[in-house]
């Protein structure tokens, strides 16, 4: 029983107007084109959590989906600031919730692992803890101290970018792994995109690299170049070009407004989308191989 | 005082780089913090460990890293793992013994502002917020910064505290439970700050042609002064070489003042 569908019935199916979304990726295989998709079907009142909203969220804020953002540190990485989510933040007209790298990851782990709340120990600062109420102390009941905890952080869907997956959604994932799996485990749907979509037997060969099982996968969908200008590693480069660009496009609202208009609405899909960008462009992104030394399950 | 010129960026790497040890398991940020550990590496300190926030440990980057988490950071790399692990097994652990902070204020007890300029519901200036750095001021065993000295971002109070130094003072910082020494050296532009007995950020060094004066007149609190000031070491030719030629060719980082 195959998943594999096209990207945008996965998001037709699967969010909705209002839903707390997780597009995961720590820099690396963040899910552009998923984010693009919400954008052209007018997906409204999201509350968008990560780690690093990155220029996905600032995007999708800029296309008017977002009523709220969740994140732990909200800049274009390598670059500055993040233009729109901070101007909109700025002028009151985006709620935010906010924590600290850990405090945030350890919401999804919380959530992941079907616990109420996770504890972490004290940093000390104090006044994050004092603007977000949702930072609270339990007492240690071993040694009588104060311990911070963050809830538990459940999202109504997550969207995974992957290097491969079978039809069933069986995921690996290899460089940087972020908080994927901590985000798939905690939401309540699944939407898997991967660059390649390959046989079960090829995810069998390598089982210690599966982070993600099928059967917590809603929808699979095949969809190469997913996460430009993010990258997929081992597959193409992270566009530092695109990120600098960005800075200066995202400073001036009829610049985002008309590469919102060619870019996202103006494509139908990310084959286009990666047509469009040229030859160019694909060149410079392209990457030589470096395989790791092969494993030996054995036998048995 | 030297006979090759330097931008002020190179003048805080280089100072940064001197103070890591041979050895040291290093929570990198990218820019100039990622520079000073490359430049250690091929000097005093060629087994640096490099551990990037995210996820990668024992990074060797063949090219300038733009963003915290460029793939260029994992080919090679000993181990890569997920977020949550290496906040929790490796910093919480107590597992980095050094983390290199960045901050738009610092107080005078090495306390950092890295989220809102103005009030925190209503910000006048939105910055990107603590990402990393409330747990890497309170875990890692020894924390440096890098900084231009103004005013600016020297003031009197910090608007917001995002992560903590000495808080109050030592006494409050170890009463807090926090692992690690805090905030052992701020290095800026005009010298070197680190903090006294009572984790005051005193001026210990000034770089060559600098003068207490101007450290002075660049701090927003009554700056104390070390009864030996010392000067730095002018940065040298071979550190001046290894940076431009090596490590940032084309001067992304090192062109201009921090």
């Amino acid at each position: 029983m195959t998943k594999l569908i096209p990207l945008s019935t996965a998001v037709r199916e699967n969010v909705r107007d209002g839903d707390v979304v997780y597009a995961a990726g720590f820099t690396h295989l963040i899910p552009f084109a998923a984010g693009h998709e919400i954008i052209r079907q007018k997906r409204r009142d999201l509350t968008l959590a990560r780690a690093t909203p990155d220029l996905i969220y600032d995007q999708m804020v800029a296309a008017g989906c977002a009523r709220k953002v969740i994140f732990s540190y909200m800049g274009n990485p390598g670059v500055g600031s993040l233009r729109i989510v901070r101007s909109e933040l700025e002028a009151g007209r985006l709620e935010w919730e906010e924590y600290s790298h850990f405090g945030m990851i350890s919401r999804l782990q919380a959530g992941a692992t079907g616990l109420p709340f996770m504890p972490m120990n004290p940093t000390a600062a104090g006044d994050l803890e004092r603007a977000n109420p949702h930072y609270r102390t339990v007492t240690d009941p071993y040694s009588g101290r104060e311990v911070p905890v963050v809830p538990a952080l459940k999202p109504d869907v997550a969207i995974i970018h992957v290097q491969r997956a079978d039809a069933q959604g069986n995921a690996q994932i290899w460089g940087i792994i972020g908080e994927q799996k901590e985000a798939a485990f905690a939401a309540e749907r699944v939407i898997l995109t991967a660059e390649e979509i390959v046989d079960e037997a090829v995810i069998r060969s390598d089982p210690n690299r599966t982070l993600i099982p099928g059967f917590i996968v809603n929808a699979v969908c095949h969809v190469p170049y997913c996460s430009h200008p993010s990258y997929t590693q081992g597959y193409y480069d992270r566009d530092n070009a695109f990120y600098l660009a960005w800075d200066k496009i995202s400073s001036d609202s009829a610049a985002t407004q008309s590469y919102l208009d060619e870019w996202v609405y103006g494509v139908k899909d990310r084959d286009e989308y990666w047509q469009k960008l040229g030859q160019e462009t694909q060149a410079r992104l392209r990457i030589q191989p470096n395989l790791s030394a092969p494993v030996d399950y054995g036998v048995y | 005082m030297t006979d090759t010129p330097y931008t002020s960026s190179e003048l805080l790497t280089i100072n940064a780089a001197r103070l890591l040890r041979n050895g040291d398991k290093v929570f990198v940020g990218v820019g100039l913090p990622n520079l000073a550990c490359n430049l250690a590496r091929r000097t005093h300190a060629p087994n640096l460990l490099m551990i990037y926030e995210a996820g990668v440990i024992g990074a060797q980057p063949a090219r300038l890293p733009l963003s915290i988490g460029d793939p260029t950071l994992v080919s090679g790399a000993l181990a890569v793992c997920s977020m949550y692990d290496i906040f929790a097994f490796y910093l919480q652990r107590g597992n980095v013994d050094v983390g290199f902070m960045g901050g738009a204020q610092i107080d005078r007890f090495g306390n950092i502002n890295a989220t809102v300029i103005g009030d925190y519901q209503h910000p006048k200036v939105r910055l990107p917020g603590s990402g990393g750095s409330m747990e890497i001021a309170a875990w890692a065993n020894r924390c440096y910064l890098l900084t231009p000295h103004s005013k600016r971002r020297f003031p009197e109070k910090l608007d917001f505290r995002t992560s903590a130094g000495f808080l109050s003072g030592k006494a409050e910082r170890s009463a807090a439970g926090l692992r690690g020494g805090g905030m052992l050296a701020v290095v800026t532009d005009l010298g070197v700050l680190e903090p006294d007995e009572n984790g005051e950020l005193t001026l210990v060094a000034l770089h060559p042609g600098a003068t207490v004066e101007q450290a002075r007149q660049n701090t927003g609190w009554p700056l104390q002064v070390a009864a030996e000031l010392r000067t730095t070491a002018a940065p040298s030719p071979e550190e001046l070489r290894i940076l431009r030629q090596d490590l940032d060719p084309e001067g992304i980082y090192l062109k201009g003042g921090a």
